[in-house]
């Protein structure tokens, strides 16, 4: 009974507890003009994201005839139906495909190297090269080496395949992966490690006993941020696939978009469609994905 | 252990950036497996073109715009946040949610609110709503950094929550010991103390405006009449819409180039590695 109320308490302690103890209110007034400013955003940011989701289940002839900022008097599901029967499923699918194919390898690989060149960059040249290497490419945008991967890509001919998204997606993942795990597995005790040699454990025993445990929270927050990076990408599928059948979402959006422009309700239920799985991963990791984010300063 | 992620890494990250030097120097058309090369012709032709210097011109207006757009609103929302209280807590987690949407469905979405005929400004007959935003250059340009901070806006925000909370609060006791107002310590106290983070925002927005694409290609396609033809977007259509990947190459080199001078210059600004503090306040 105690032990059932105490972790309780203690999961929630961990979700609420602020990092930092409240002061500012005790310092004083009310900040009115952040206060108003803070407000007026979130209606800038929220009033976009309601009209799509209220139109979304309009019929078209009620936008058209309706005010858009009211929600529907009988709402439809007419435009998801819509959408799905027009290969929404296969684009939905090839988008978990490039995903997961691309952020799973990204991140096994990438903790992989984070390990090696946090243990191994104090004894090792060659690893505290490879750990500039990477940190260099940070600094690399996906947009200026477009043109090259396009060539290779053709040269494998690999040329309209979800491979040709996937592969250079797991590149563009790795620096900043390496980064985020390298930083978090330099806080692990050494003494730990020393031990777990002491008991004769091999570095590939230590690297999946002990470094992947207690990585787990920089590994889930590398996974879902770098998940958000190719589930939203859209230059590298653009420019590697073409044919209708290798579609992801976010090309999907805008050839749809295209194609049935007038239907607005139709176009914001496929957006809604395509954020839904990421808006459901918010509402469940919300604290891992915006370290994540911040941690990926965005880009 | 390191050399997957190396070999990976180098093959599509390293390798292209030589790649794209060399493809500089190539008459190469997108089309064949053959490259052909043909020396300085692409970098002359680039350099020549009244393009480049429009494209700069667009991507520099963008640059400046959004960062003077974006940077005092975030401060404002940061220092706002950075005080503790569950309603606010609340504000950050809404306002969060364009962060998540593709630039693609962020950019649909706004071309149809926007859209004369159908938009929002049509259907509630708004005059001021009802122009057409992305048929006229300085409008599309406009829409551009509005769409753009939007979406943005609320990350900066965050980080300058972060650098807010790492302020000593013993600094805003002394000031209203002294007798400070709200509006002077925020002057004197909260935006000095902020320096490092307006820099580390600063070369976030900066370099990261480079690299618009998806936005603006959704969104205006570089239009009306070349008035939103960044960098990005003029290499993308040069090499791929006209097939002069040459010209277009060179383009990306000077996009890195730029990128790293930005990043140079800012850091020497900031006196300090502007890497640090990205994970303060989380």
């Amino acid at each position: 009974m105690t032990t059932t109320l105490d972790s309780r308490k203690r999961g929630q302690a961990a979700h609420i507890a602020p990092p930092t103890p409240r002061r500012r209110s005790k310092l004083g007034q009310y900040n009115w003009f952040g206060g108003t400013a803070g407000w007026l955003w979130l209606v800038i940011v929220m009033v976009p994201l309601y009209w799509i989701v209220i139109t979304s289940f309009k019929l078209q002839a009620d936008y058209f005839s309706t005010n858009p900022l009211v929600p529907p008097a009988k709402p439809t599901l007419e435009n998801y139906r819509f959408v799905l029967e027009n290969h929404f499923v296969r684009y939905f699918f090839n988008s978990v495909i490039v995903t997961v194919g691309a952020v799973g390898p990204a991140v096994v690989v990438s903790f992989m190297a984070a390990y090696a060149v946090v243990r191994g960059s104090a004894v090792s040249r060659f690893l505290r090269t490879v750990n500039a290497v990477f940190l260099m490419g940070l600094a690399i945008p996906l947009q200026a080496v477009i043109i090259p991967v396009y060539l290779m890509i053709i040269k494998l001919q690999m040329y309209d395949t979800l491979g040709a998204i996937i592969l250079p997606s797991i590149a563009f993942a790795i620096p900043l992966s390496v980064l985020v795990l390298s930083n978090f597995i330099r806080d692990i005790p050494k003494e730990l490690f020393e031990s777990m040699r002491m008991d004769g454990a091999t570095e590939w025993g230590t690297l999946w006993r002990l470094a992947l445990p207690l990585t787990r929270p920089a590994l889930v927050t590398v996974t879902i941020y770098q998940g958000l990076q190719v589930w939203n990408g859209f230059l590298l599928p653009l420019i590697l696939t073409q044919s209708p059948e290798q579609r992801v979402l976010p090309l999907a959006l805008s050839a749809f978009q295209g194609q049935y422009n007038i239907n607005i309700p139709a176009v914001l239920a496929s957006v809604v469609l395509t954020t839904l799985p990421i808006l459901v991963l918010y509402v469940v990791g919300r604290r891992q994905l915006l370290s994540g984010l911040t941690a990926g300063f965005g880009k | 252990m390191a050399w997957p992620a190396l070999v990976a890494f180098t093959v599509f990250g390293l390798v292209p950036l030589v790649g794209v030097l060399v493809l500089s120097f190539s008459s190469w058309s997108g089309l064949t497996q053959d490259v052909p090369f043909s020396g300085l012709d692409s970098w002359k032709s680039t350099l020549t073109d009244p393009g480049l210097p429009h494209a700069l011109l667009v991507t520099f207006l963008i640059m400046a715009l959004s960062w003077l757009a974006q940077t005092p609103l975030s401060i404002l929302l940061g220092v706002f946040i950075a005080a503790h209280s569950r309603y606010r807590s609340v504000l950050a987690v809404l306002f969060f949610i364009p962060l998540l949407l593709s630039q693609a469905a962020i950019a649909i979405t706004y071309k149809m609110l926007l859209d004369p005929n159908f938009g929002l400004g049509a259907s509630l007959g708004w005059g001021f709503l009802q122009q057409d935003w992305l048929g006229e250059g300085n409008l599309a340009i406009g829409v551009v950094i509005f769409v753009v901070s939007w979406q943005w806006i609320p990350f900066h925000s965050l980080i300058y929550q972060g650098g807010v909370r790492q302020i000593p609060v013993a600094m805003y006791e002394a000031a209203e010991i002294d007798g400070a107002g709200r509006v002077r310590k925020f002057f004197s106290i909260t935006l000095p103390q902020l320096k490092y983070t307006i820099i580390t925002s600063s070369t976030l927005m900066v370099v990261g405006s480079l690299t618009f694409f998806d936005l603006i290609w959704v969104l205006t396609a570089g239009g009306p009449a070349d008035a939103t033809r960044a960098l990005a977007v003029d290499m993308y259509v040069r090499g791929f819409r006209t097939g002069q990947m040459g010209p277009a190459s060179a383009i990306a080199v000077i996009l890195v180039l730029l990128g790293l001078g930005l990043a140079l210059l800012l850091r020497r600004l900031g006196g300090r590695d502007t890497t640090e503090s990205q994970l303060e306040g989380i």
